[in-house]
């Protein structure tokens, strides 16, 4: 046994943090926040060209063929720079489900270009307010055309493809089809958190193609989620340590009643529940990494624990930084609001925290079950 | 990372296994003992048998075992209810001070006995006065030759009426500063002028005690580290109490509640089907796990020889407040019938009444959070009134 992350994986983290640190500041996530441009396009193909899109694609496919440690640690540091950049989407969504249920042939056709990021895709999935369900899905394949109306699509917007989530054409499922988006319409939306932009996709006879086990949309789209949350734990945990650290330093600097006010219990208590949350989430994802880095039987469970226990540590700093910053905190100008709307964004872009909660306790049914 | 064995791994937990499935006593043997005898027993028989105290080095009766192996038997050993507990503070707490502190000679005549069971040891720092203030101590020793004379009373010594030795905080100089007047030492409880009385708990039972002491003589030779360094040694067992509690389940563990949930109803369906109760284990399970890894994670640490710091204060922070609010929620689970201290779940009415012991003892959870502010995060300490002044002008209120 062995808790720790390799000597050059650890090597990594250092290089991708320098990265960030020259190339994302928050002058740079900032800019995205108020300006036109739905991403940050330059880092966009500095990340491409450093391969960090490319980690876990195998070398055949136009990868690096690295394991998930790798991609754990770039998306640790992806969340605490809030990287402005499609890259959950494009990486943790798209290519894992191409990946993952794509055919040989599929995945030799798409996925070079999402390893070297000429190639953007996401996933187009809820269509209502509320828990999606398979059965509340509405979106229809007919003829191999695409019928349908998806909303909060994350980096719908810049998508070059999408995966859509429909009823599939024998009615006796969900299916899911890979389309491009010259096939719809989409219209940005205002979201929470404008450094990842949202649209609203409209399908009208589109042209797809079938990925993976008709009428097992489903059930491939949630192997996917569990994947997928644990490397969004890990961008929340970033941030969480992010926050964590940008609240330590202001309660350092700033004075009241003639004393650093991080010198009161009041602040000092909200710190160290801060720096307990993040350091349980931090814990569980080193386990839930190893799930996944070995498609272990215990992952479905290590990854609604990672992502319950991560929503919450990012949820947590993110608001108590704010009260930390007291007015300040409720600016405009000041940094906290950029960790607030991102940690609300990350904790709703997979499903909520009430719904991995559920998740984990099935898991551990259905581990009971086995047993 | 790999968080499954080795292959020298798994033979060292097959050889763990294997001994405990033949040497675990069973319940035939331990009927007839009481508490201290069943724990005795089974300590004797591991250090017989060189399963005591493994990460020790072997002279002093471990097995120089690595910080995985440590882990490997803590899981296995821990499948067993055993009767451990009585050891927590001698082997848990004052053996690592003894083994940083401690000259050769100490550590020869006293590690060994710890390891097997033969010597209990009890911790006597807090005072009346003296609880999340510890530095605060008035218990007074005053050296006359080659011995130390103390008077004085400590309190909350759990098992203090059946240790064989106890590890003391005394004051030694009441005109410095008061985290530069203390010493440590350890005291044989046989001592002459040692008198201990039991203090009845919420609970009715009485693990703890006050220890009163009158002209009681402490040989120099059983100081540990120098006249007036008393406060960096208790220092050491501090960190190390705080990382033994943080282990302990208390007896209530996700596994055990998510069963109860899965058997009782709520409105004719499993209560496990409801979703607050989905969501509230949901919540224990993330800590439990959280606390397990980070548990691991910080033995990867200890494995290269570091001591435990303040960041070994989450496990007991964090363990000592949810097992106080599972124990409260089993028994909500249980509805009226959770008010019956002799139904077949008392095992969540002894834990509702004993956890919050839990959440002061070893350090307060207000102690704790201040200490993972100041010496973890680097925050500013409290203004302090005693600060600088000799201790015996800090104002005391009476």
């Amino acid at each position: 046994m062995n808790f720790e992350f390799s000597k050059e994986q650890d090597i990594l983290r250092e290089q991708a943090r320098a990265f960030l640190t020259q190339h994302c500041p928050t002058t740079a996530v900032r800019k995205i926040l108020e300006g036109n441009d739905p991403f940050d396009k330059d880092l966009w193909k500095k990340v491409a060209d450093l391969g960090w899109l490319a980690t876990v694609i195998p070398e055949e496919y136009g990868g690096l063929g690295l394991s998930y440690y790798e991609l754990a640690v770039i998306a640790e540091e992806i969340g605490r720079a809030l990287a402005p950049i499609p890259f959950s989407s494009s990486v943790y969504l798209a290519s894992e489900l191409i990946l993952s249920d794509g055919s040989p042939e599929q995945c030799r056709r798409w996925l070079p270009q999402l390893a070297n990021g000429e190639v953007i895709g996401t996933l187009a999935f809820a269509e209502n307010l509320g828990r999606p369900s398979p059965q509340n899905i509405q979106t229809v394949a007919r003829d191999g055309k695409i019928t349908g109306r998806k909303i909060a699509v994350t980096d719908g917007d810049v998508a070059d493809f999408v995966i859509v989530l429909v009823q599939s054409e024998k009615g006796d499922g969900t299916s899911l089809y890979y389309v491009e988006s010259k096939e719809f319409s989409q219209e940005t939306v205002d979201s929470i958190d404008p450094t990842r932009s949202h649209a609203t996709l409209e399908f009208h006879d589109a042209c797809g193609e079938l990925i993976g086990a008709d009428g097992h949309g489903w059930e491939m789209i949630n192997a996917v989620f569990d994947r997928a949350a644990i490397l969004f734990a890990w961008e929340q945990v970033g941030g969480t340590e992010s926050t964590l650290s940008q609240a330590t330093e202001y309660a350092k600097s700033r004075y009241a009643f003639g004393r650093p006010i991080g010198s009161f219990q009041a602040i000092k208590y909200k710190l160290a529940n801060m720096y307990i949350k993040h350091t349980l989430a931090r814990s569980n994802c080193y386990y839930g990494t190893w799930t996944l880095a070995g498609d272990h039987a215990d992952l479905p469970l290590a990854a609604a624990t990672c992502r319950v226990s991560a929503i919450q540590a990012y949820y947590y700093a993110t608001k108590e930084n704010i009260q930390t910053h007291g007015g300040m905190g409720f600016t405009w100008e000041f940094d906290c609001q950029l960790y607030y709307r991102r940690a609300k964004f990350l904790s709703l872009n997979l499903g909520s925290e009430h719904w991995w909660q559920d998740r984990l306790i099935t898991a551990h049914e259905q581990r009971n079950l086995v047993a | 990372m790999d968080f499954n064995d080795t292959p020298s791994d798994a033979s060292f937990r097959k050889e763990v296994r294997d001994w405990l499935h033949q040497n675990v006593p069973t319940k035939n043997e331990l009927t007839s003992l009481n508490e201290i005898q069943q724990g005795k027993l089974w300590q004797r028989r591991k250090f017989d048998a060189g399963w005591a105290c493994i990460r020790w080095p072997a002279q002093y009766g471990g097995r120089d075992a690595s910080a995985i192996e440590q882990v490997i038997w803590g899981q296995e050993e821990s499948k067993y209810d055993l009767p451990v507990d009585i050891f927590d503070i001698g082997i848990g707490m004052a053996a690592p001070t003894l083994m940083h502190w401690g000259t050769d000679q100490q550590k020869q005549q006293y590690l060994p006995q710890l390891a097997s069971g033969e010597h209990i040891w009890c911790q006597l720092f807090s005072e009346p006065i003296a609880g999340s203030d510890l530095a605060g101590i008035r218990s007074r020793a005053i050296q006359e030759g080659d011995v130390w004379v103390l008077n004085g009373q400590k309190i909350w010594t759990s098992g203090a009426h059946y240790s064989d030795f106890g590890i003391i905080v005394v004051r030694t100089d009441p005109t410095v500063p008061k985290h530069e007047g203390l010493t440590y030492f350890f005291i044989d409880m046989n001592s002459p002028g040692i008198d201990v009385k039991p203090i009845k708990q919420i609970s009715g039972s009485s693990n703890f005690n006050e220890v009163f002491f009158r002209n009681v003589k402490i040989p120099d030779i059983n100081r540990l580290g120098a006249v007036g360094q008393g406060w960096q040694v208790s220092i050491t067992t501090l960190m190390n109490e705080r990382a033994v509690l943080g282990t302990g389940g208390g007896g209530v563990a996700f596994k055990k509640l998510f069963e109860l949930a899965s058997q009782l109803m709520i409105e004719n369906r499993p209560a496990i089907d409801d979703s607050q109760v989905r969501s509230a284990l949901a919540n224990w399970y993330c800590q439990e796990s959280g606390l397990r890894y980070t548990g691991y994670r910080a033995l990867t640490a200890l494995s290269r020889g570091e001591t435990p710091g303040p960041e070994h204060s989450i496990s007991k922070l964090v363990g000592a407040s949810k097992i106080q609010d599972m124990a409260s929620f089993a028994l909500d689970l249980l509805e009226m019938a959770g008010s019956l201290a002799t139904s077949e779940q008392a095992r969540y009415f002894d834990t509702f009444l004993n956890s919050p012991g839990y959440r002061v003892a070893g350090g307060t959870d207000e102690i704790m959070l201040n200490i993972l502010a100041e010496r973890v995060l680097g925050l500013p300490q409290e203004v302090r009134v005693d600060k600088g002044i000799p201790f015996s002008e800090v104002p005391t209120g009476s």
